[in-house]
């Protein structure tokens, strides 16, 4: 039974479709990256899928009951992309306060909260009262609550939106830690390098539809070549179409797709150019350009109002 | 629903505003009690108006609950009027009802929290009126409890409107609201009482359709009844000036109307409810 099984969802709000029929299944103990551009419909998605919100049409399980099932939300833990919690509690209340939500019992509410403040990195601050916490506290502290009671299911939503560079590498191996127990994290984020570091499958979102899904090396299998040259000019790309798509960036000249077998050839004819060769490196894309290859291809340019849509 | 409750009893006893409003009641009363302490020391002075002390206190206790009326009301109204809306804006709402809590239970835990408060905040601030004035002049009403009770009742019916409002309007828009309608209300009942003393049937009607839509008047009218001396009551017999008074009551609200009260809180609540479940969070 898979932790989340989505078919066809759909979500309208007014005229605008948030989603657009969403396919995707999310297998136990896997850390699952939702990648998409502000407004792709991510939250919308962990909407539907804690029955925050009510789909338009289409069928999802949870945890294998119907999205939003009362029951199983006591094994769901959720970091909401707003996060807020009660700024007159104590944190060790904030956490108390969920675990008595999930139904933990009395006498083991204490201890399950001090341990997801330990893992969360706010042991010493138990006893402060939250209004006090800076933002990126805040979102440790929702980060534990979403921990508490060894959930089955932890759904993410932009959980480093407020934290530094070290909190980003504590939460990878908080994500990385829940994984390991058997847990299934679904991950929803913009941030790629996050993705790319932590999760076993991503999906990348676009529209509303999933428009690549797969384990991670699948979604970036396009090779490419980059190659540090000097004396080409933008004149000169079409003569490296044969190979992929060819652009300049600063003193690089990338080629995506390419194949690495045909570098031999590229650096030919960039030397029959007269142009100077100082470095040629063929690999992988970065999920950055893989997916602004899949999500910039309809977009309105930067700055046209109609680029903001609803979340 | 419980835990909702004490989280809300807990929010509000940590919050300034209430001790502020402890404080001040006791201001209130202090002053109240000094003031009717001269008053009866004047009056006492002189044998043409001792025989009058209860009629004169019982008024000045009116316009002390009148005033604590409208505390309490106000308290409800912005107490209730950012219950659900500014959770919801914030957030805080949302991180709670992704867990196994029910809409239902959350919503009505708000308001029971609240209504404890409230009535808590009744009681404490009524009973200390009651007490210090019935200490410096001897006037007692006639069964103390059934006042504050119709005070915290008033209020109570004021603070699940606002809970029902903050359902989907910002804590301003549904506070606003709630205190034109509670003001609205009352003026209503005035001109039911004139239309009472001058025969117009037109005005009563109106007059009672505005408390069947919102039953606040009908507790003013219960808050009057208890804090008057049973002379006051014969005394006035079918004076027109004074049977049209807002603070003069022959008699206490009906049944019916109570009645109505209760199944009016359970409607306006089970709607409140409806709303927050067909809401997309």
């Amino acid at each position: 039974m898979p932790a989340i099984e989505v078919t066809d969802l759909r979500k309208r709000y007014g005229q605008v479709d948030a989603l657009a029929g969403l396919t995707m299944t999310v297998g136990r103990g896997e850390v699952f990256g939702f990648l998409g551009p502000n407004g792709a419909g991510k939250t919308t998605t962990v909407k539907l899928l804690l029955g925050l919100a009510r789909p338009t049409s289409g069928t999802g399980k949870v945890l294998g009951a119907p999205m939003g099932d009362l029951a199983t939300r006591r094994k769901i833990g959720y970091l909401p992309e707003l996060f807020r919690y009660q700024q007159w509690l104590k944190a060790r209340e904030v956490l108390t306060l969920h675990g008595e939500l999930i139904g933990l019992p009395r006498a083991r509410r204490g201890a399950a909260a001090d341990e997801a403040l330990k893992i969360v990195g706010l042991a010493d601050r138990a006893n402060d009262v939250v209004g006090k916490f800076s933002k990126g506290m805040q979102q440790r502290l929702g980060l534990g609550a979403a921990l508490l009671g060894e959930p089955a299911l932890i759904v993410l939503d932009e959980p480093t939106s407020a934290l530094d560079p070290v909190g980003r590498v504590d939460v990878r191996g908080i994500v990385r830690a829940a994984a390991d127990r058997g847990a299934a994290v679904f991950l929803n984020s913009h941030l790629l390098s996050e993705v790319e570091q932590v999760c076993d499958r991503v999906a990348i979102i676009d529209h509303g539809r999933v428009v690549a899904s797969g384990e991670l090396d699948d979604v970036l299998g396009q090779a490419e070549t980059k190659v540090r040259v000097d004396g080409i000019s933008p004149s000169d790309l079409p003569a490296f179409e044969r190979f992929g798509t060819p652009t300049i960036e600063g003193d690089t000249l990338a080629i995506r797709p390419m194949d690495a077998a045909q570098v031999p050839d590229l650096v030919a004819i960039l030397v029959g150019m007269g142009a100077k060769v100082y470095e040629v490196r063929a690999g992988r894309s970065s999920l950055e350009h893989r997916f602004l290859d899949l999500v910039a291809r309809d977009r309105p340019p930067a700055g046209t109002p109609s680029a903001e849509r609803l979340r | 629903m419980i835990a909702i409750a004490k989280l809300t009893i807990g929010e509000a006893a940590r919050r300034r505003v209430l001790w502020v409003l402890v404080i001040l009641a006791l201001v209130a009363v202090g002053l109240s009690a000094w003031g009717v302490w001269a008053l009866v020391d004047a009056a006492r002075a002189d044998p043409n108006i001792g025989d009058y002390i209860p009629l004169l206190v019982s008024q000045i206790l009116i316009l002390i609950a009148f005033m604590f009326g409208f505390v309490l009301v106000m308290t409800a109204a912005f107490f209730g009027a950012p219950a659900i809306a500014a959770e919801l804006e914030s957030g805080i709402a949302q991180a709670m009802l992704a867990r196994p809590l029910r809409r239902a239970s959350y919503l009505l835990g708000r308001w029971l929290g609240l209504a404890v408060v409230i009535v808590a905040y009744a009681v404490f601030s009524g009973l200390l009126a009651i007490g210090a004035v019935g200490l410096v002049s001897g006037y007692v009403p006639p069964n103390p409890i059934l006042p504050v009770a119709f005070l915290a009742g008033q209020a109570l019916i004021l603070l699940s409107l606002t809970v029902l409002l903050s359902t989907r309007l910002s804590p301003i828009a549904g506070g606003a609201i709630a205190v034109v309608a509670f003001g609205l209300a009352w003026v209503a009942g005035v001109l039911g009482k004139i239309g009472l003393a001058i025969g117009s049937t037109t005005l009563v009607s109106i007059s009672d359709a505005v408390r069947y839509i919102l039953p606040t008047d009908a507790f003013w009218q219960g808050v009057v009844y208890g804090l008057e001396p049973s002379i006051v009551i014969n005394s006035v017999g079918d004076e027109v000036l004074a049977r049209s008074s807002p603070f003069f009551a022959s008699s206490p609200p009906s049944a019916a109307i109570l009645a109505w009260s209760v199944i009016w809180t359970v409607l306006v609540l089970a709607l409140a409810v409806n709303q927050l479940r067909r809401r997309e969070l």
